[in-house]
């Protein structure tokens, strides 16, 4: 049989979905094996969530001027996306090498660890929503009418049924974090030089996202000039546009339908390379790890 | 219907982080793999070649020095690696035992570990907690396998495995040697449980240093050297011609008990 083929590839991707007990359980066993010997154990992923989210959120509503009514439920739920994203871009690029022993011992599609990965984040992000739940409890009632977080900023209709579009936004982005973790897992093993690349620029990245600062400063003037090249910062950070389907739902935001547009393109052009990668490499990564 | 073929199959390790210079030097050693360091990574030809096919009923025994390749054709055999050269087809379900501490995670309990092996091996959940009594039996672990896998000795690790393994139902069934590690005791019972397990598993490939361990269990052997398959045949017949003698004339001679512990790993 060939090894090289697209049908391998799929297979492989389709023979992982078929382990999803596998998995799942192990996804499971990451995260009550971390907290193995704590007291309140994964609580403690809660816990860290709500402080972050609590500092950052005063301290950026304070040095931007915004109502922490509005704010502060910005930045919890953006910290939040974010923490999804920077785990499954970091463990990504580390996931076939952190699971050499299992790839060099057990014949299984190299996808499962992959999944297993992204599973876990999922259950991270779980836990992580629950500060969402107590935030959303706390400033309801600034955030059920209609409102804008900065002065210069839009009007935002308020929470409405449209909370719904969460759930599509974070299952496209569980669907793409698979293939960023196979596409970066596998360059990665063959170039151990990516991981701590990526881990040096993730920074970077989330300094320029608009997470603990709103996308609508960019427009707002100063000192005259074109504005076009600063709302650029944002729109060709694909991470704000993945942060925004997401965050905009749950903070009663409209979702404009580019962001929709942008996250649809990155799932079929990053699927499609991850696919090829597959094809041509993953029979590779048993000898590179 | 079990069966495993490969045709021309060689296997060749890059070595990305190594100097081709010195290298050269090793090169010119016997033990393992042949390397090529004419190109820009140098590549350890740790296969060369092989032409196999296994099918059903086919009980092999593995031999030849350090080095020679054992390893790594069972691992070319359970689908681990695919040959950078040639094919390979594989059909049935494979259950390795290779490195006993790798696929184990020595924080959490001997019962989780037995899970986690068995959803591997293509169990199910309900499945593995339905046979998870039947192998606390038979390892003899008890109360042990609520304890981290850190506190465990080697054998009884092996145990562990080896109760995994014995209670699925491999198609194929890859052993390399460090099952060597158990007691006596304990391997005349995992004996009649390998037994039974070969007997109902389509293909058993076992490397193994013991010519008692071997006659048990295989009728066939195959001789590796260099990477290179040297001999596959008969298993007295491979034996006679690995060792210089036949090893199973002086056994009935000296009429010695089959030392079974110890000698079977490395």
């Amino acid at each position: 049989m060939k090894s090289r083929s697209f049908k391998r590839a799929f297979a492989d991707v389709r023979e992982a979905w078929d382990h999803r007990e596998l998995w799942g359980h192990l996804g499971w066993q990451d995260i009550k094996q971390r907290y193995r010997r704590s007291v309140i154990g994964p609580l403690w992923i809660t816990i860290s969530m709500a402080t972050t989210a609590l500092a950052l959120g005063l301290l950026y509503s304070t040095l931007l001027d915004t109502p922490i009514n509005t704010f502060l439920p910005y930045v919890t739920v953006g910290f939040i996306i974010w923490n999804f994203i920077l785990g499954c871009v970091t463990e990504g690029t580390d996931v076939f090498i952190a699971n050499e022993g299992l790839i060099k011992h057990l014949p299984a599609p190299i996808t499962i660890h992959v999944m297993r990965m992204v599973w876990r984040q999922v259950l991270f992000l779980m836990h992580n929503l629950v500060v969402y739940v107590i935030v959303l409890a706390i400033f309801f009632g600034a955030l059920d009418e209609p409102y804008k977080m900065t002065p210069t900023g839009p009007t935002n209709p308020g929470l409405s049924w449209e909370i719904v579009l969460a759930v599509p936004g974070l299952v496209l982005l569980a669907v793409n974090a698979v293939w960023v973790a196979l596409l970066f897992g596998v360059i990665s093993t063959r170039f151990r030089d990516i991981p701590p690349v990526v881990n040096s620029f993730i920074n970077l990245v989330f300094f320029m996202t608009p997470i603990v600062w709103d996308a609508s400063i960019l427009t707002r003037v100063t000192g005259g000039g074109d504005v076009g090249w600063r709302v650029l910062v944002a729109e060709l950070n694909p991470v704000y546009h993945f942060v925004e389907i997401v965050r905009a739902p749950l903070l009663g935001h409209t979702v404009d339908w580019h962001h929709w547009v942008v996250v649809g393109g990155f799932t079929v052009l990053g699927w499609f390379a991850a696919l090829v990668i597959l094809r041509n490499y993953r029979a590779r990564v048993s000898y590179w790890v | 219907m079990v069966s495993i073929d490969v045709w021309n199959a060689s296997v060749d390790f890059p070595i990305f982080d190594a100097k081709s210079r010195s290298l050269k030097k090793l090169a010119l050693g016997k033990v393992g793999g042949k390397i090529e360091s004419e190109g820009r990574v140098p590549i350890i030809e740790a296969l060369h070649d092989i032409t196999l096919s296994l099918k059903d009923g086919d009980r092999v025994g593995l031999v030849g020095h350090n080095g020679a390749g054992k390893s790594t054709l069972l691992r070319l055999l359970a689908g681990i690696y695919e040959p950078t050269r040639g094919h390979s087809r594989i059909i049935g379900k494979v259950a390795p035992v290779f490195d006993l501490g790798v696929g184990m995670d020595p924080e959490i309990s001997g019962y989780e570990n037995i899970m986690i092996r068995g959803l591997f091996l293509g169990m199910s959940r309900k499945q593995m907690e339905s046979r998870v009594d039947d192998i606390a039996q038979f390892t003899e672990l008890g109360d042990y396998l609520q304890m981290p896998l850190r506190t465990y000795s080697t054998g009884m690790r092996v145990r562990l495995a080896l109760g995994v393994v014995t209670s699925i139902n491999p198609e194929i069934l890859l052993l390399d040697e460090g099952i060597g590690a158990v007691d006596a005791a304990f391997m005349a019972k995992a004996r009649d449980r390998l037994k039974d397990l070969v007997a109902r598993s389509g293909l058993l490939v076992f490397a193994n240093h013991s010519d008692e361990f071997l006659a048990e269990f295989c009728d066939k052997a195959i001789w590796m050297d260099e990477g290179h398959v040297k001999m596959f045949g008969g298993l007295r017949e491979v034996l006679t011609a690995y060792k210089g003698f036949d090893p199973f004339e002086r056994t009935h001679q000296h009429d010695e008990t089959p030392v079974l512990s110890g000698n079977g790993g490395e």
